[in-house]
């Protein structure tokens, strides 16, 4: 179970990374901060790659399939949304410069 | 593609792949760091996006992927879908696009956690593994039907009003601990198919059973809840295939997701257990109209509303999310900017809960050129209301309603407002006096201070632009 115990540690000490991190950012921001965080959650599609591409049977390879669509779909879908959001608020920047 | 690099670095390749999402890790960091300051924050989400790509381009080199037909596909697919959604989305309808590609995450990931469990055969998998496969299936999958259920309540495909039988607590509850118990078995016997379907099976309808009962006017809470469960099950799934990557990343998402909520919950004066089983909160309320007929209210109109704010020194504006369904935001930045030229100072205050999300009224309003500088939250703009001459309300009720403050007998006591009483003149621009989603009288519409603007808030907006025009 060490191997348990150490990834807890991991988890537990990122969330506090996490809490100082996200804390800081400011009201305006937080649709983009939630559809950001949302894309990151994406990151679970290097699960799924492992999955898709190994040598193991159909059905490793037909949940990889749908594991990678449904977390590419986040990942692309969430990045883009994002910095098309952010684009509005860069915009007045740069016009009050 | 490890085929393609020479067998001395083939040897310590594992090594280097983990190297590599340590850098990913640092970079996802720095680039939430950015998303701190308007200025930085697009720079921020890019930062964010190349460290995914980090991620999965060294992931590819991973011994274990030998083919890459479906892997390609997959990405395609994925691809396609989402960024054809992110183009096309309106901004007033992110809230369903985020609820959406939360679900899709926490499919991921309960896919991912299934995968695994289908690759290995049940005795050679850790408790750990098994452990961990149960609980990112639970989560990934919670997250999944939750939050197509979240979306179909905020399009409108399925009642905003809470979905309740009797027992719904106490019947969610015993099925959370049941499947709790079954993790606990499908640990100690893993061979059990039928157990792991189970686990499955009662974490898809617990999707459904927890967020039905919840009204549309908390779906707030409920997306940041729902965002912070990917994240999560993003972790869980990272403890399956003991990827710090996951974890470190799910967590950061968990956390992100946890601080928005009790950001919602405190701006409507809620604990999360009573959004969650309180089962308050309808889209639209019937009955309950203005109670005592003998209380007049003051009319007003285009030219009248004009001469007030031209004249003042000092004008605040309340949105709230009616404007942004009667699409009024453009026309509102037209009525300010008119307004600015005579050297009337605009500000804009914006309650927590103006719009279906946090921060969604922000986005709405830049995306009509209003400036980010010019948005004030709820407790900075507060002290200023007593120095303010007009504080025009538009799509906004509850947020505004004193009864907050005064009556302790009514449902929305203690949430924080905007204390737009104190001003010395209201204008709330309307369609009718009828009271807003908790169903409660607003006392400040028949208050001596405040006048009415009936109408199509967009409609009126264009009106008084027009009026402005014509005062020189």
């Amino acid at each position: 179970m060490s191997g348990l115990i150490f990834n807890l540690f991991i988890f537990v000490l990122a969330s506090f990374v996490g809490f100082e991190l996200i804390s800081k950012v400011p009201p305006t921001l937080h649709t983009p901060l939630m559809s950001g965080a949302n894309a990151i959650s994406g990151i679970t599609i290097i699960g799924a790659l492992v999955l898709a591409g190994e040598a193991g049977g159909l059905l490793g390879q037909l949940i990889g399939f749908f594991a990678i669509v449904f977390a590419t779909i986040n990942v692309v879908g969430g990045f883009m949304v994002t910095d098309r959001m952010l684009e509005m608020f860069k915009k007045k920047d740069n016009k009050n410069e | 593609m490890s085929e393609f690099l020479p067998p001395s670095v083939q040897a310590v390749l594992p090594n280097i792949i983990q190297l590599v999402y340590l850098v990913a890790t640092g970079v996802f960091i720095f680039g939430i760091k950015r998303l701190g300051s308007p200025a930085t924050a697009r720079s921020g989400n890019q930062l964010s996006a190349l460290g995914m790509l980090i991620g999965i381009i060294i992931t590819l080199f991973d011994q274990q992927i030998v083919s890459f037909d479906i892997i390609i596909a997959g990405i395609i697919v994925g691809s396609a879908i989402g960024a054809v959604a992110a183009k096309k989305v309106e901004m007033t309808a992110m809230p369903e696009m985020v609820a959406i590609f939360n679900g899709f995450g926490g499919g991921a990931s309960a896919l991912v956690a299934w995968g695994e469990f289908a690759r290995q055969t049940p005795a050679a998998m850790s408790d750990q593994v098994l452990v961990t496969i149960g609980l990112s299936i639970l989560i990934g999958s919670i997250t999944f039907t939750g939050s197509f259920i979240a979306f179909g309540k905020l399009k409108g495909f399925i009642s905003g009003n809470p979905v309740t039988f009797p027992g719904q607590n106490f019947f969610n509850a015993i099925l959370t601990l049941g499947t709790l118990v079954l993790i606990g078995w499908f640990t100690y016997d893993p061979t059990n198919q039928l157990v792991f379907w189970l686990i499955f099976g009662i974490a898809l309808v617990l999707g459904v059973l927890t967020v039905m009962p919840i009204g549309g006017a908390d779906m707030p809470v409920v997306i940041s809840l729902l965002n912070s469960y990917s994240g999560l099950a993003a972790a869980m799934a990272g403890f399956v295939i003991n990827n710090n990557l996951l974890i470190i990343s799910g967590a950061l998402v968990g956390a992100a997701g946890l601080i928005l909520t009790n950001i919602m919950c405190k701006a409507m004066n809620r604990t999360l257990g009573n959004v969650l089983f309180g089962a308050f909160g309808g889209a639209d309320s019937t009955g309950a109209g203005p109670g005592d007929t003998d209380k007049t209210v003051r009319e007003t109109n285009a030219e009248d509303t004009a001469l007030q704010c031209a004249y003042a020194n000092k004008v605040i504006i309340v949105p709230g999310y009616g404007l942004a369904v009667a699409q009024a935001q453009h026309a509102l930045k037209e009525v300010a900017d008119k307004l600015e030229k005579r050297d009337v100072e605009v500000k804009y205050g914006i309650h927590p809960v103006a719009g279906r999300m946090p921060g969604h009224m922000n986005v709405l309003l830049a995306e009509a050129d209003v400036p980010y500088d010019q948005l004030y939250e709820m407790e900075q703009i507060n002290p200023e209301f007593k120095s303010t001459d007009v504080v025009l309300i538009i799509g906004a009720n509850d947020v505004v309603n004193p009864a907050a403050k005064t009556e302790p007998g009514s449902p929305i006591y203690g949430m924080p407002i905007m204390d737009v009483d104190e001003a010395k003149h209201t204008i709330i621009f309307k369609r009718s006096l009828s009271p807003g989603f908790a169903g409660i009288d607003n006392a400040l519409f028949y208050a001596d201070s405040n006048q009415m603007f009936f109408g199509d808030a967009k409609d009126s907006l264009q009106k008084l632009s027009k009026a402005l025009n014509e005062l020189d």
